[in-house]
């Protein structure tokens, strides 16, 4: 009998990773599945994923669409859709390697594409938010198929297995990046599944979640206003979807952004000079319902840059250290001493603080 | 008895010490693995290089733990009798519950140090921390005494909300101001040099551990933060 919450006991919690290059250097794949392994135990081997940006400069223009096909039906489908509102320069299986770990696997595709013209015209949609929409609609409608990448030269690679399988299982090595993050799941609450896996990603957000959002329902509500749908069966993609809209459609900052993710207390803001105190009380007041309660520790991936949250009230734990032009975060100091033993200025990061690191240039 | 941690899993490790029959056990290597010297025999000394991992020292009883490098969260969690000195930074929860022993950490501690930290008769755990504190330090703690010694730091070496739900026992802040901002239910006054004898083995013990001049620090102002009975169940989560 499936056991409820409560029937049985999870003695841990996720596993987060991330690197950034601060000059945009590429650094191969395998060092950020290195350092999540060393937190094996923080997972259940029921989802594990990684994010790497400028891992496709071949095709750097073009979005590259991963997509999960539970079928031949779902991938007919799919890709009728996407030769009606796509120019498809490229299609490939996503290379993988045989894994006794990894099982179950869907047919995993990946399509180097780029909205049509004149589709886009006639919808008088932006780029980016044509292939939003055309992301939501494809994960909406077509059962058995999911998009679970859909960014510019950028990738996310997932599956239901530990980390550290999954990321040979998709021969990370073989690609290099100038950022990377990495999960590994401890699910608590929802299936684990390949679709459920980290990182959630729309466009070049990704997010990697170590945490429960107490507050899902009220933002799924919130965010399903906008035209999102979330259908991952799980809380962390609604704080992707929250993301793009607040970055994308409203345009802020990721300082501003994380302020209204994991914004400061009513009693902090009473403290606060004043135009801080008025733009912040502003945020509240507006964005409500994009507040995350609950422990939450998250790493957003974006082009050029890489951002670190904690919950406001610090419920998880997270580190972070420089060595030279890199950029470590990661729940545990040992993954980062895992690929960096002489990592320097190892420090924690305050809740709702967000560490935010760009690319120079 | 020395073992090298490389690639050892934290089951075969503990394993490992565990059936030593040998009272001095230095571990080198150390990369994440958890629960070291957790249920271990009373009466071991352990000497660990690396990055231990979470949960070090707990309910560690009359041993000792020496880290030489830094150390992850929840430090000597329900820790009940014994010694762990970190030479280097802790994470977050360091002596989380804890009812006895002493933990001293060279550099700075995480967030929710000593949280619900508590006393009872003869048994009283101790914190010395020397550089500075996170947020939520003692949050709802109940006995004990933490120090908190900011040396080489900026400001007052606590974060915010540092004592909230504080019902028992006692923080010491070395710091030329009074922390900010403090949680209703907690009364914080200046320390007089008398008032500073209760934790004068402590950060004399500190002083010979990582090669300081206790008497130089004890020097400095110090400022005590008590449970205010007044008010010691005010919450916080609810004005939120």
């Amino acid at each position: 009998m499936l056991q409820k919450e409560g029937q049985f006991r999870n003695p841990s919690g996720c596993a987060i990773s991330g690197m950034i290059h601060r000059k945009g250097e590429r650094m191969a794949g395998d060092r950020i599945v290195t350092s999540i392994s060393y937190m094996h135990d923080r997972s259940n081997g029921l989802g594990g994923g990684f994010a790497g940006y400028g891992i496709y400069p071949e095709y750097k223009d073009q979005y590259a669409l991963h997509l999960f096909y539970d079928d031949e039906g779902a991938k007919n489908e799919t890709e009728r859709f996407l030769e009606r509102h796509f120019d498809v320069y490229d299609i490939n299986r996503v290379p993988t390697r045989q894994h006794p770990n990894i099982t179950n696997q869907p047919l995993i595709l990946r399509y180097f594409a780029n909205p049509k013209k004149s589709k886009m015209e006639q919808s008088a949609l932006d780029e980016r938010e044509f292939v939003a929409r055309c992301v939501i609609n494809i994960n909406h409608n077509i059962s058995g198929a999911y998009v679970f990448s859909s960014g510019k030269n950028m990738g996310v690679f997932k599956a239901v297995g530990f980390p550290e399988d999954v990321g040979e299982f998709y021969c990370l090595e073989q690609y290099k990046g100038y950022c990377w993050t990495a999960h590994g799941r401890y699910p608590t609450n929802t299936p684990g599944w390949w679709g459920g896996a980290h990182p959630f990603a729309l466009l070049d957000y990704s997010i990697v979640h170590n945490g429960e959002i107490s507050s899902y329902d009220a933002n799924r509500r919130f965010i399903e206003m906008f035209g999102y749908k979330c259908d991952l069966l799980t809380d962390t993609e609604v704080i992707t979807y929250m993301i793009d809209y607040l970055s994308r459609r409203q345009g802020l900052g990721f300082r501003d952004i994380a302020s209204v993710l994991a914004a400061p207390f009513w009693s902090e803001i009473e403290r606060m000079p004043k135009p801080e105190r008025e733009k912040l009380t502003y945020f509240r007041n507006v964005f409500s319902s994009m507040l995350i309660t609950g422990p939450f520790s998250i790493l957003l991936g974006f082009e050029g840059g890489l951002m670190a949250l904690n919950d406001r009230l610090k419920l998880r734990s997270m580190v972070a250290a420089e060595k030279d032009d890199v950029v470590y975060i990661a729940s545990e100091e040992c993954a980062i001493r895992a690929i960096c033993p002489e990592a320097e200025n190892v420090w924690s990061p305050r809740g709702g603080e967000p560490v935010i690191v760009t690319v120079e240039g | 008895m020395k073992i090298d941690a490389t690639n050892l899993h934290f089951k075969m490790l503990n394993q490992m010490i565990k059936e030593s029959g040998e009272t001095e056990i230095e571990v080198t290597n150390l990369l994440g693995q958890r629960y070291i010297g957790a249920g271990m025999e009373p009466g071991k000394t352990l000497t660990l290089h690396g990055t231990p991992g979470n949960a070090l020292g707990a309910y560690l009883k009359d041993s000792a733990i020496v880290v030489r490098g830094n150390a992850q969260d929840a430090v000597g969690d329900t820790m009940d009798t014994g010694k762990i000195v970190i030479h280097g930074n802790s994470g977050d929860t360091a002596g989380y519950a804890m009812r006895g022993g002493e933990i001293y950490i060279e550099g700075n501690a995480g967030y929710r140090v000593g949280i619900h930290m508590k006393a009872y008769e003869e048994h009283f755990p101790v914190i010395v921390i020397g550089g500075k504190a996170g947020d939520f330090l003692g949050e709802y703690q109940a006995g004990g005494i933490i120090v908190v010694l900011g040396i080489g730091c900026e400001g007052t070496p606590v974060g915010r909300y540092c004592g909230t739900g504080m019902h028992g026992g006692q923080i010491y802040i070395r710091s030329e101001e009074p922390p900010e901002n403090l949680p209703a239910q907690v009364a914080c006054s200046a320390c007089s040099r008398e008032e500073l004898a209760q934790i004068e083995p402590y950060v004399a013990e500190f002083g010979t551990q990582f090669g300081h001049e206790a008497e130089t620090l004890l020097r400095s102002k110090f400022y005590r933060l008590l449970p205010n009975s007044n008010n010691p169940y005010r919450q916080l989560y609810v004005h939120n």
